[in-house]
Parts: C-alpha cells; sequence; structure tokens
C-alpha cells in the first residue's frame, strides 16, 4: 500500500514565491487555535493532489489551500492565526 | 487453449478506450491526503442523511450493514491523472439510503470524519450511479482509502469520493466543497478533463 506523504512547510517556498515577493517560510506564525508559534516552515504540508493543503503542527488546523490551476492560483490563508513577516532594518 | 485464456481474463486493463483524456493507467492504488489519516472505529461509526428542512436519518454501522449490498465493479479516475480500471468494491446504493428520504434538493454536500466536504448534484448519486462502500478488492476498507467507509461515484474525479464519509447533506443549491472552493471544477467530469475551475 502506498503511504500518503506529509511533507514540512518547507515545500511551500516555490508555490508561495509566485504570488509573495517575501518568503513566508520564515515567517512566524501564531496560532489563533492552539497558540502553538513556529515559523511555517514547520507547517504539515499535504501535497499528493494538484492542491496543497498546510496545517499547523501543533492542532492540524487547516491553514492554507493553494491550487496552481492552468487559469491562475487561488490561495486561502484560512485564518486561523497571524504570520509576522520579519522586515530588513530601517537604514 | 489461447482461447480459453483470453476469455477468462476478458478485457482486463490496458483498453485505452477506458482511459479518459489525459490520465495513465495506474496498477497500485495511490494515496491522497488533506490530513492525518482519522481512525474511526465501528463502534463510534454512524452514516447520516440530512435534509434541506434539517431532518436527518441516521445508520449505525450494524444497521448499515444490514442495507441491501451491492458489488459495483468499476473504473476510477483520479485528478493526478491516475485511472484505475476493474476495481472491486462492496457497499451500499446512494439509492438505498435515499428511499425513505422526501426531498425537494437538487445537490448534495458529503461531510467526512476529519472535516473533509465535497459537493455533488443529487442527480449524481442516485439512478445506480453512486454507493457508500466498505470492502476493496475484498478486503475491509483501510483507514488510508477511506474505511471504514468511503462515498464511491466512479463517473466524477475521485476527489468526489468522499474518503471517511459520514453523511450527506441535501441542499436546494450548490455549496463547493474542501477543493470546489479552492480552484478544483465543480463537477469533476473526467471524459471533459474538468479538473479546475474554468476548464
Ligand atoms: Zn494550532
Amino acid at each position: 500500500m502506498t503511504r500518503p506523504t506529509r511533507l514540512d512547510g518547507n515545500v511551500l517556498a516555490g508555490p508561495l514565491s509566485e504570488v509573495f515577493s517575501v518568503d513566508l517560510t520564515a515567517a512566524a506564525r501564531l496560532c489563533s487555535v492552539c497558540g502553538d508559534e513556529g515559523v511555517c516552515a514547520q507547517l504539515l504540508v499535504y501535497a499528493d493532489g494538484p492542491g496543497l493543503v498546510a496545517r499547523c503542527p501543533g492542532c492540524a488546523v487547516l491553514v492554507l489551500r493553494l491550487v496552481r490551476t492552468p487559469h491562475g492560483v487561488v490561495l486561502d490563508l484560512g485564518g486561523t492565526g497571524c504570520v509576522t513577516i520579519p522586515l530588513g532594518e530601517e537604514p | 487453449m489461447n482461447l480459453i485464456t483470453r476469455g477468462f481474463h476478458g478485457r482486463r486493463g490496458g483498453d485505452p478506450a477506458r482511459i479518459p483524456p489525459g490520465q495513465y493507467e495506474a496498477h497500485d492504488f495511490p494515496v491522497l491526503s488533506v490530513g492525518p489519516t482519522p481512525r474511526v472505529d465501528t463502534d463510534d461509526w454512524a452514516f447520516t442523511v440530512t435534509t434541506e428542512t434539517g431532518t436527518a436519518h441516521s445508520w449505525t454501522w450494524d444497521e448499515f450493514l444490514g442495507l441491501a449490498q451491492e458489488r459495483p465493479h468499476v473504473d476510477i479516475h483520479c485528478v493526478t491523472r491516475w485511472s484505475k480500471l476493474d476495481t472491486d468494491w462492496v457497499g451500499v446504493s446512494v439509492d438505498t439510503l435515499l428511499a425513505d428520504v422526501e426531498s425537494t434538493a437538487d445537490y448534495a454536500v458529503a461531510h467526512s470524519y476529519g472535516g473533509y466536504t465535497t459537493n455533488l448534484p443529487l442527480e449524481d448519486l442516485t439512478d445506480g450511479q453512486a454507493w457508500i462502500v466498505h470492502t476493496f478488492d475484498g478486503e475491509p476498507l483501510a483507514a488510508e482509502h477511506g474505511g471504514p467507509a468511503r462515498l464511491l461515484v466512479p463517473h466524477l474525479y475521485f476527489w468526489k469520493s468522499a474518503k471517511w464519509v459520514k453523511g450527506l447533506t441535501l441542499t436546494p443549491g450548490d455549496e463547493p466543497g474542501f477543493w470546489e472552493q479552492a480552484g478544483y471544477h465543480d463537477y469533476g467530469d473526467p471524459w471533459r478533463e474538468q479538473r479546475y475551475r474554468g476548464d
């Protein structure tokens, strides 16, 4: 039997780079369901289908759905937490 | 004799006319998931049909197994481009489950343990086109493949055949499910390559 593949959030870097100019995998995420704090690279990612699904490593709540279609990228950021994106120091 | 061998094996597999466009024939059974695999004990399992007025019809596992059992022998087609021919299942026709349900709904949403949903027109779930299955290839359906029971709608892409199914909600209007909200095609006919919204 083939096992489902579960990956970490680093696999999101490529698909998200089509949408965002910053690397969200390095961004810190605070889960609004379980309080988990970690970087997006620690998300649990299910990438078996054409779509990607990312879940919180603490409570498995849905964090992100991303589907790359021939017509565009469909992105659902779920609303189950906030990400903090580090910015460069002001000169 | 060759003739007997050919007759015995029939047209099992390898028939290009049975492979929809953009698909290839798979001989294994890939597992696709959108989350952790729910482990549902059959003692705790129930299947519920809820109508648009809120009336609920439920079956326990034993009641479900007591309904008329059918043995669909079908080809299945996954949107990730594999098709699997000549799959054998045992389960209950959705027609049987809806026999005593009063509804004027045109659509249904299948709900799963674990939170997955998918939407279908009711006319694609009836007239011998859909089953709630509990056995694959003579064995109890493995949890990775949706056991204890999954929906089987072989004429649509397999994301419509919800794993770990726990119920159908009948709805007057079309209510997109987990993947349909996120850009998959609302209907998902493999013969028309309806993979994504807009296809
Ligand atoms: Zn969480």
